[in-house]
């Protein structure tokens, strides 16, 4: 496919990410209301949330570095969108997926992290510094079972490129690498309940304790900007998921059922369980699910 | 106009006109609901602006993000907005813990003059437009605390007032009542408590530094 309608292919299929990333959260807001036996705010409540704080005033900002770290998260996020093929056999939507692998998408996972946490740093805020440092411990903790989930996958097909990796799981439901290297996908899938943030991993954020986190001092134009990039990231990282261990989908319609599923992975263990400390978390990523990605590797290499 | 005596705090002939003890507030004119900064200097005709002003007010009345500031006994009553019960939620109003990402403020009840310093701050810190609950006769009045050395009587001599739910306690359900009342006026254009504040800066300044003895706020809290 030539450049130019590569590049409008994939900014359409971003488009449609990011909103079925809005619709994606406003129905957990609705899920999770139905499990508390409440109501819950509307469908639609994200896309009426970021028209509000695009009407506000801006009334502050702390420094450029609190101004770029949005935009860093965003595109982190758009980053790891970009990079990951939608739909097998379908060039419009595979993004750049041809051009980049596995490792540069952890890259951009964790760029996206980092220029967060030094917008957080430049706003001052004594509670932002405390999430960020709670941020990154725990991001450096499930790190460790999802690159050794990757570097499984990696050594069994021989290749980071996600396009290898996705040709090897189309020989039926059991060559998916969910069932095919299922030590792998257990680290890979607890490694996500961090990656999502929801509970137990939720300390990152934790509002009534140290306000939001991070993004304590950002508001309004920054915080629709954020809203945005998380979209991207979570639809960029689920799609990743599917790709890496439900064979990727070969429909638009299978996709979406398969990112609704993993996203409700980390959604329904969030409802049930409370939230950890982070020294918790941090033990807890780095037992079981490490122990289990240690598996992975040791498994592929004993099967080959 | 008498001057504010804080010995009769009670006394609402001190207050100025436009200030109404039950927080209704004169029409703000169309250009004053979208004083948006560099926003106002735009030149458009009065039909378009008034229907972009009518769709952000729209916008603004639905997604009311209220701040998690207790000041008094009233604090109790706004646990159970949040519970399956009442349900805060599905009028899309969630709690936010942060001044810079709320913009409803519920005073709930007394408040000590050392909790107004941290209100005050808290209040200038909410990015416009923002708007004011005042919940129980304590911020009315000053209710049982009337004769109190150490809260304050009347509320809006202090912040502007957007609306007031009486009673001791009111119960969550008057408080979503007056959310609703709230809603109302934010999407009429009316609820321009925060455009007073800043017009009147100097007034409601020389108020708070009468009772807050130990002043060692900024001049605005941005």
């Amino acid at each position: 496919m030539e450049l130019f309608p590569k590049i409008g292919w994939t900014l359409l299929s971003l488009f449609v990410a990011i909103n079925y990333g809005f619709l994606i959260n406003g129905l957990i807001r609705k899920v999770m209301a139905r499990i508390q036996g409440r109501f819950g705010p509307p469908l639609w409540q994200p896309y009426i949330d970021m028209g509000k704080l695009l009407v506000q005033r801006n009334s502050i900002m702390h420094g450029y570095m609190h101004w770029l770290g949005p935009i860093f998260r965003s595109v982190g996020g758009m980053g790891v969108y970009v990079l990951v093929p939608v739909v097998i056999g379908e060039p419009r939507l595979a993004g750049f997926s041809d051009m980049g692998d596995l490792l540069l998408m952890m890259y951009f996972m964790f760029f996206g992290s980092l220029g967060m946490a030094l917008g957080a740093g430049d706003a001052g805020h004594p509670h932002s510094p405390i999430g960020v440092s709670r941020g990154l411990s725990q991001m450096t903790a499930f790190e460790m079972p999802f690159i050794l989930a990757v570097v499984a996958l990696a050594a069994h097909v021989g290749s980071f490129d996600i396009n290898a990796i996705i040709a090897t799981q189309q020989h039926g439901v059991l060559s998916w690498n969910l069932f095919a290297n299922p030590f792998a996908s257990a680290a890979a899938f607890l490694a996500l309940l961090g990656m999502n943030m929801y509970a137990p991993f939720n300390i990152v954020g934790a509002p009534t304790e140290i306000p939001v986190g991070p993004a304590t001092e950002y508001q309004n134009s920054y915080l629709s900007l954020m809203m945005i990039g998380r979209s991207a990231l979570a639809i960029g990282k689920m799609v990743m998921f599917m790709d890496l261990f439900l064979g990727g989908a070969h429909s638009i319609g299978a996709a979406v059922v398969k990112i609704l599923a993993i996203y409700f992975w980390s959604v329904f263990v969030g409802a049930v369980f409370p939230r950890f400390r982070t020294e918790q978390s941090v033990r807890f990523f780095l037992r079981w699910p490490t122990a289990f990605g240690v598996a992975g590797v040791l498994l592929t290499q004993w099967v080959r | 106009m008498k001057k504010f005596d804080p010995d009769r705090p009670w006394d609402l002939t001190t207050l100025p006109t436009t200030m109404a003890p039950q927080g209704s507030r004169p029409h703000a004119p169309v250009e004053d609901q979208c004083f948006l900064g560099a926003e106002a200097d735009i030149k458009q005709p009065p039909k378009l602006q008034e229907a972009v002003a009518t769709i952000k007010n729209w916008f603004r009345a639905s997604s009311l993000n209220v701040l998690a500031f207790g000041t008094g006994c009233g604090a109790i009553e706004l646990r159970p907005l949040s519970t399956s019960r009442f349900d805060m939620s599905r009028f899309g109003i969630p709690g936010a813990p942060t001044p810079r990402q709320s913009n409803v403020f519920i005073i709930s009840g007394y408040l000590s003059v050392k909790t107004l310093t941290r209100v005050i701050r808290c209040y200038e810190q909410m990015p416009d437009p923002k708007w004011v609950v005042a919940l129980g006769s304590c911020t009315i009045n000053g209710g049982m605390y009337w004769d109190s050395y150490n809260t304050i009587k009347v509320l809006d001599l202090y912040l502007p007032v957007d609306v007031y739910v009486s009673g001791c306690m009111p119960r969550p359900e008057a408080l979503i009542a007056g959310f609703q009342y709230l809603m109302d006026d934010v999407k009429k254009g009316k609820a321009n408590g925060w455009h007073h504040y800043l017009e009147n800066l100097e007034w409601y300044r020389e108020n708070q530094k009468q009772v807050i003895t130990d002043w060692d706020l900024p001049n605005y809290n941005w």
